[in-house]
């Protein structure tokens, strides 16, 4: 399915909650959508049955120097086709629905978007660091992000 | 006699598993919830071996990275190596040499193999059978041989660039490669009649922990294990990269040949069957190796334009993907790494409740996880 | 020099005009040569890997290197093992967890830091935040085999020096 196509389809579902389509340079490509919509998008995806987007290969977070955004690869088994879905959260108190409901597989790379970014992923069935310990401070993979001196008494 | 189950009250038990123990296959920590024998929970913890490699790939080039993936998944570095070279070129549009490609490949299912071998000798050894892991180092060694001749290391070989491979094959090194298939190809055989279908065995993975193949894709698994429920989902054929679509082999699939589909016999019978399918794909890359350059000609400051691109390749424990965005300078500016075992894990909480202890190892051991994957 | 260590310091090389072969009832040497032959020729470490290392560490002990010859077999629990080789990158959260097997070990017990990462922190050293800079931070070491990851020849050295060191021990000299 062609990715115009596609934001076509989500355009004409869900209306404003669509935003843009990044094609040119984008492999595959992205179609941005409101981040409040997200998890409604992800189901609309998921079972329309031109799409039939039934994996969810790779969810991420980014920092995009003045706000975040969250990258979800989706893949299609029966079509074998693959798209980008991506939506942009501000910097301060980032969040946005959680899409494990719909692939399972959303839960372990939520928790560590979560870890290491601070995104919240709200209803998320297990929300908690993943890869750091619990008491770590901080989240690394902001582009802000000073390394601690110390952890537990063991200079970094 | 059995007693109605309230009529025994049992008490719930709180174990540690890792994260030392020797069949965790690294420093993986499982929190078992358990009622006698049986595991009411298990969940994972993982994050022990985390490097911060997503932030590492930030803060140094596209070429200085390649070491890196070496220690991505160290049992199939040279896997990791191709995937990082495909994924930037990818970005910045790069020919590479047929040559290279070949080499690429035959490297990479060398690697498989090796990576399946220790797959096999560690799980047998988990299951309580420490020979098959002799003979299975022994054949690895060979493999090891073979990559020192090629770059001169064991383990973290850092042979592909970004372009072609470090260096063209060294004399003799096909003609080895030849004599390494005629000897492992029967080995194959020898490991089915040494523990595959011994009787012990087959009853500790049969109908244990099985998938559907409806699950296995929701979970977002991957290679084998996906392979194992059935689904017939090869990277190497359904998104066709480097010179795979010009090579024949079958995608391994399980049967329930000894129990229900996609349980643990039928991950390990893939793995088992992929080395067979490795070994076809080698014959056919050795004897079509053409000559040639091995590098393409890449700029020593490389700078990829700006855009985004997500490369996925077959890695020997499933998809490992690079999503890279360039923001056009020499370093990426944000590099992610979806890797197998690190999915893997999210359905582990789901197919362990109900098992015994001792399943765990045999769950655990039939995933082929390593840390590194997971933690990275 | 009673307890030579360059000798290798096997107990009955100090044996005077005694009959030997099987007939020999009398081996004479000093006590500390006897325990010392004793331990470094049972020196059983713990099967414990973190990272790429720990691979290397699976293949010296099997088909081909066969680090049994020298004495070391792998066992499952701390408590069992003399020998603690710390195979493989540490990280902050690991931490707590090493020194927690190094203080269930028994004495006398050793520490070899095998591989760059356990040595100092290795690849991982400048650009990573969570990577403990060498493992010499939080128990003590007394073998550093150097290399990423070093080769099986390379380990096997590693223990042959750490035989070397324990010939050396003085175990019933008075405590100054």
């Amino acid at each position: 399915m062609e990715p115009q196509t596609l934001f076509d389809a989500v355009k004409a579902k869900f209306g404003e909650a669509a935003l843009e389509l990044q094609a040119t340079g984008f492999r595959p490509a992205f179609v941005v959508v409101a981040p409040a919509s997200i998890a409604d998008v992800a189901i609309f995806l998921r079972d329309d049955p031109a799409m039939k987007f039934d994996s969810l290969m790779c969810l991420s977070g980014v920092d995009a120097k003045e706000r975040f955004a969250v990258a979800y690869h989706l893949h299609s088994l029966p079509h074998n086709h693959q798209i980008g879905l991506k939506v942009f959260l501000p910097r301060e108190n980032p969040s946005l629905p959680s899409v494990d409901a719909v692939w399972p597989a959303a839960n372990f790379m939520e928790r560590e978007t979560f870890d290491l970014y601070g995104i919240v992923f709200e209803g998320s069935k297990d929300l908690r660091r993943i890869l750091l310990p619990d008491d770590w401070e901080g989240h690394p993979l902001r582009k802000d992000y000073k390394y601690p001196e110390s952890y537990h008494g063991v200079k970094l | 006699m059995t007693r109605p189950a309230e009529a025994l009250p049992t008490q719930e038990m709180l174990i540690n598993m890792g994260p030392q123990h020797p069949s965790t296959h690294g420093v993986l920590r499982v929190i078992l919830r358990t009622d006698g024998e049986v595991v009411v929970n298990a969940r994972p913890d993982v994050g022990y071996l985390h490097r911060g490699l997503e932030k590492i790939g930030e803060r140094v080039t596209y070429a200085q990275f390649m070491p890196f993936t070496d220690r991505l998944d160290y049992l199939a570095a040279m896997n990791c190596n191709c995937a990082w070279a495909w994924a930037v070129e990818k970005l910045a549009g790069i020919e590479v040499p047929e040559r290279a490609e070949y080499i690429r490949v035959i490297v990479s299912e060398l690697n498989r193999i090796s990576s399946h071998l220790i797959a096999f000798g560690s799980f047998t050894a988990d299951m309580g059978a420490f020979t098959p892991f002799l003979y299975s180092i022994r054949e690895r060694e060979v493999v090891n041989d073979l990559f020192e001749m090629l770059c001169g290391n064991r383990l973290t070989y850092n042979y592909a660039r970004i372009g072609g491979v470090s260096a063209d094959l060294p004399p003799g090194f096909l003609e080895k490669t030849k004599e390494f298939l005629d000897y492992f190809e029967p080995k194959i055989d020898e490991y089915n009649n040494l523990i595959s279908y011994n009787k012990i065995f087959v009853h500790r993975l049969a109908n244990v922990a099985d998938i559907s193949a409806k699950d296995a894709v929701a979970y977002g698994l991957t290679g084998p294990n996906l392979r194992g429920s059935g689904v017939k989902f090869d990277l190497r054929k359904d998104e066709p990269y480097s010179v795979y679509p010009k090579l024949e082999f079958d995608v391994c699939v399980g049967t329930g040949e000894r129990g229900v589909l996609g349980d643990c016999f039928d991950r390990y019978m893939v793995r088992i069957n992929e080395m067979r399918q490795s070994v076809r794909i080698l014959r056919q890359a050795v004897a079509q190796i053409p000559e040639g350059p091995v590098m393409a000609k890449v700029p020593r400051l490389f700078k990829p334009a700006a855009g985004e691109v997500y490369f996925r390749s077959e890695c020997p424990r499933g998809e490992t993907g690079f999503y890279i965005i360039s923001d056009g300078t020499t370093n990426p500016s944000r590099l992610k790494i979806r890797t197998g075992s690190f999915v893997t894990m999210n359905i582990f909480e789901k197919v362990t409740r109900g098992l015994m202890i001792a399943d765990i190892v045999a769950v655990i051991g039939s995933f082929d996880i390593i840390l590194p994957e997971i933690d990275r | 020099m009673s307890n030579d260590p360059a000798r290798g310091g096997a107990a009955p090389a100090q044996a005077p005009a005694a009959p030997v072969g099987p007939d020999a009832q009398v081996m004479v040497g000093s006590a500390d040569m006897f325990v010392n032959w004793a331990r470094r020729s049972s020196l059983w470490y713990l099967l414990f890997a973190t990272a790429c290392c720990g691979i290397e560490l699976m293949q010296t002990g099997a088909s081909r290197y066969d680090l049994d010859r020298f004495g070391a077999v792998f066992r499952a629990s701390p408590r069992q093992s003399d020998l603690l080789i710390v195979a493989g990158t540490i990280t902050h959260k690991m931490a707590e967890r090493i020194k927690r097997l190094y203080d269930q070990m028994p004495e006398p017990k050793f520490v070899l830091s095998m591989g760059s990462c356990a040595n100092t922190g290795g690849p991982f050293y400048k650009d990573s935040y969570c990577v403990v800079k060498g493992v010499d931070l939080l128990i003590p070491v007394d073998v550093y085999v150097p290399g990423c990851p070093p080769r099986p020849e390379a380990l096997i050295d590693g223990i042959i020096q750490l035989q070397k060191i324990i010939d050396k021990k003085r175990n019933f000299a008075k405590k100054v």
